[in-house]
């Protein structure tokens, strides 16, 4: 078996540092936008008292579960001893961190009293999943940095045990996180659109595919920069067949959840709300997440790309990864918004109008702040792994190409 | 600087002393340890120098007896702490918070240690009404105005002082 | 399993279940002796009866001011105790129409008030237009926290902040309250409201500020020293009546007994909540 090298981001390329740059400017956007809503209060945001997680609890999510995915290329290499991903298990690990703190950061930087974090981090109500959340995320934060740890480690890499159980840890940890994050909807009984537990599968494929797709667009970026083809030909056939995969998974899922709720005449309602009288939610419904999110990926992936198709193989997996991407947000944003949006039946068979604006379609429209808020979140994870790959070997040595 | 001769060193070390020791001095205005209003009756419900030092904890142990077990003893409760040491602004009515001559500030000012309790609670006595409770109208007896929400606005914020 | 402060009624705290202050701070001795713990503790357990006689005093003149329900009245000092559940009845065919005087009763009293942004004020009770989609006919109700025995709220909290008292009042404790809002996404009856502005001016009774959750407490302020909820007293007093406040666990009680005759509805009893308030003519 050839012998794999590492290597950390050397060259200082002004298209490194640009992006850098850019990722902390809108980083401090962020952050100015945090202080101005803890200043004022939630009323600058777009939420209230029906929408009371807004597009800031979409971006966390999103990430939170992308993190959980970015895991997959270690958890192949190590669990399934896939070889041909091993050089990608340590970025895999990295990413996996940084995505979920940038996650973590905007879900509490939304708080009503983000300054309480401590009373979060020591009074638990155990029966709240958010409180078992908050061992799932720092348990997986903690767990991932010793797999990495037994990763690089000469004496633990060589043996590979260590890799190995860790490894499987780590995998076991996320499926357990993704399964939680799934649940924070899926345990709400009350709310129509949530109230199953296909919500957790569900959230594990996607986390699947959102989390390959930042890990294949990290690899495709840091490529320019070291100048190097650090994926061969092999490995890009090999994600784009990985997402179509997981573009299915999703599809099944999202078919499944929605046949079941259709089945059951108590949820006509949310049901015909979300698929076709929901105007803003049922459009990101079909053409963000169905369309853009998963059948298009699942489409370029598949036959577009590749050899004599339309696009390289490399377009090809780039283009499907950042569709995914965006329809993965707009998966999160229907989930979380629209399930809210429809309102509560508080008395079934009956129309309910009240001055709290019961019985109505909840507006939101996202603020400002909002959004600056939760593009922070991602511009910390992109932040992080940039720098990490400059102070740490994650990277595997590719193939020299002409820069 | 290398060559510096012992007499510009004493110069020097004179003069650091000065800027040093004057951050030391209280300035005018500020002399002398706080002098928090005095309560109604002649003590307070423990030894003064005791509560000085221990009222964060008596006040907070009281707080969950209230919230939780609906314990409403007045001896240690906020509200008693608020209604006995109020002090009376210009136009007769008790101070808030927002004003730096309110109970709680004279001394937590000095400290530099922000209260939390005023995010929430009634920094002056309410009007006193059967059952603890209602008035006719919403914020009857409590007039506040807008320059008494903006400072407290600011102290709150922590820039009051 | 839900944390339920249950304790004797005779509470006198020695740092003991239920109370999370830190014996060897909070427990010292008053007499200035302020270094050892079991000092401290000595001192408190020999104080605490004191404590515990002094405080019926102002209890009792609170009582004399008070149109109170000699039945509900409690020490000051005793702890509440799951012998009593409160509850609340609402005959909807009382409620008439167009008549708000609980909703104002409740704002009055609690000090949440309307600043024109009925998304994202508070609402701790609110009046429903209800029409059947059968038949077309109407009737109105009003609908606040419903203090479930089961409540979602108290469930999904992260820090414990949602909590029921033992005489199942469900409140928040605003001082461990992270401003999540998964209580607010849990409760199926929209119960709760999200503080969104900075606020000034509350009542000394009932404390509430930005970034925390907030909901109807049952007016515990009040039904602590033995009275009954504003809007109850509101109803009453515009002569409707279609309110009633009391134990549902004293069976001598108006509200248990007209709970035991009539047929009662709980809103959403689907979801298995065992709600504390109960509505007849709905």
């Amino acid at each position: 078996m050839a012998r794999i090298t590492f290597q950390k981001l050397e060259d200082h390329s002004t298209f490194f540092w640009g992006l850098l740059a850019a990722h902390a400017a809108v980083i401090a956007l962020g952050l100015g936008a945090f202080l101005y809503m803890e200043h004022h209060g939630h009323i600058v945001t777009g939420m209230n008292n029906a929408i009371v997680w807004g597009t800031p609890h979409v971006f966390a999510v999103f990430l939170i579960v992308a993190a959980s995915g970015a895991l997959n290329v270690a958890s192949i290499s190590s669990v399934f001893n896939n070889l041909a991903y091993k050089p990608f298990a340590r970025l895999s690990g990295v990413l996996a961190i940084a995505l979920l703190v940038g996650g973590l950061t905007v879900l509490v930087l939304d708080l009503g009293r983000p300054e309480r974090l401590t009373v979060a981090m020591t009074t638990y109500n155990f029966k709240s999943i958010f409180a078992w959340n908050i061992y799932l995320y720092t348990g997986f934060l903690i767990i991932v940095a010793a797999y990495l740890f037994t990763m690089m480690d000469r004496g633990m890499a060589k043996s590979g045990k260590a890799t190995k159980t860790m490894g499987w840890l780590a995998f076991t940890w996320r499926l357990a996180l993704t399964t939680g994050t799934g649940s924070i909807f899926g345990f709400l009984a009350a709310r129509e659109a949530y109230d199953s537990a296909i919500m957790a599968p569900l959230f594990i494929a996607a986390s699947f595919l959102y989390g390959l797709a930042f890990t294949v667009l990290v690899l495709l970026t840091v490529c320019r920069e070291t100048r190097q083809q650090l994926m061969s030909e092999e490995m890009v056939t090999k994600f784009r067949n990985l997402i179509v995969i997981f573009a299915l998974a999703v599809l099944y899922f999202t078919t499944v959840k929605h046949l079941t709720a259709l089945y059951a005449s108590e949820h006509h309602g949310v049901e015909a709300f979300i698929l076709r009288d929901g105007g803003i939610y049922t459009f990101l419904f079909w053409v963000g997440h169905v369309l853009v999110g998963n059948v298009m990926p699942l489409l370029i992936a598949a036959f577009l790309s590749g050899d004599g198709r339309m696009f390289s193989g490399r377009q090809g997996l780039a283009i499907a990864s950042v569709l995914a991407l965006f329809g993965g947000l707009a998966f999160i944003y229907v989930t979380i918004i629209g399930g809210q949006a429809y309102p509560l039946e508080l008395l079934p068979g009956m129309d309910v109008k009240s001055s709290f604006l019961d019985g109505e379609v909840a507006s939101y429209a996202p603020s400002l702040p909002e959004v600056l808020l939760g593009l922070a979140g991602i511009s910390i994870a992109m932040l992080a792994t940039g720098i990490a790959l400059k102070v740490m070997p994650f990277l595997p040595t590719g193939i020299e190409t002409e820069g | 600087m290398l060559r510096m001769r012992h007499w510009t060193r004493l110069v020097v070390a004179v003069a650091l002393l000065a800027v040093v020791g004057s951050g030391l001095v209280p300035a005018p205005g500020m002399a002398g340890p706080p002098q928090p209003a005095k309560g109604r009756g002649d003590k307070c419900v423990e030894p003064t120098d005791w509560m000085r030092r221990f009222h964060m904890t008596v006040l907070k142990h009281q707080r969950d007896d209230t919230v939780h077990l609906g314990i409403r003893t007045e001896k240690h409760s906020l509200k008693g702490c608020i209604d006995c040491h109020q002090v009376k602004g210009e136009d007769g009515k008790p101070v808030t918070v927002s004003d730096s001559r309110h109970f709680c500030r004279t001394c937590h000012d000095y400290a530099a240690v922000h209260v939390d309790c005023f995010d929430c609670h009634a920094s002056r006595p309410g009007e006193a009404t059967k059952t603890g409770g209602a008035t006719d109208s919403p914020h009857a007896g409590i007039a506040v105005g807008p320059s008494d929400v903006t400072a407290l606005n600011r102290y709150l914020e922590g820039s009051g002082r | 399993m839900r944390m339920k402060f249950e304790i004797p009624d005779d509470h006198a705290c020695a740092g003991g279940k239920g109370c999370d202050c830190e014996p060897s701070v909070a427990h010292v001795g008053a007499g200035g002796a302020v270094d050892p713990v079991e000092v401290g503790r000595r001192w408190f357990l020999k104080t605490a009866a004191a404590v515990a006689t002094t405080v019926l005093a102002p209890g009792v003149t609170l009582m004399t001011f008070a149109e109170v329900d000699a039945a509900h009245a409690k020490p000051a000092g005793e702890a509440v105790s799951s012998r009593r559940r409160w509850g609340l009845l609402i005959d909807a065919a009382k409620c008439k129409e167009g008549c708000t005087a609980c909703v104002t009763a409740c704002s009055n009293e609690n000090g949440w008030t309307s600043t024109g942004h009925p998304a994202t004020d508070a609402q701790w009770i609110r009046t429903l237009k209800v029409t059947s989609r059968s038949d077309g006919s109407t009737f109105q109700m009003p609908l606040m926290c419903q203090h479930c025995a089961n409540p979602p709220c108290v469930d999904v909290c992260p820090t414990g902040a949602s909590f029921q008292r033992a005489d199942g009042i469900v409140l928040v404790d605003r001082h461990i309250c992270i401003g999540c809002r998964y209580c607010m996404m849990a409760c199926p009856y929209k119960a709760r409201s999200f503080v969104h502005e900075p606020l000034q001016d509350q009542k000394p009774y009932a404390p509430r500020g930005k970034g925390c959750v907030e909901s109807c407490t049952m007016c515990v302020h009040r039904v602590d020293a033995g009275g009954t909820p504003a809007c109850v007293e509101a109803c009453a007093k515009t002569g409707n009546v279609a309110m009633i406040f009391g134990d549902l666990n004293d069976k001598t009680s108006e509200i248990a007994m007209r709970v035991a005759t009539y047929r009662t509805t709980r809103v959403r009893a689907d979801l298995g909540t065992d709600p504390g308030v109960h509505y007849q003519n709905i």
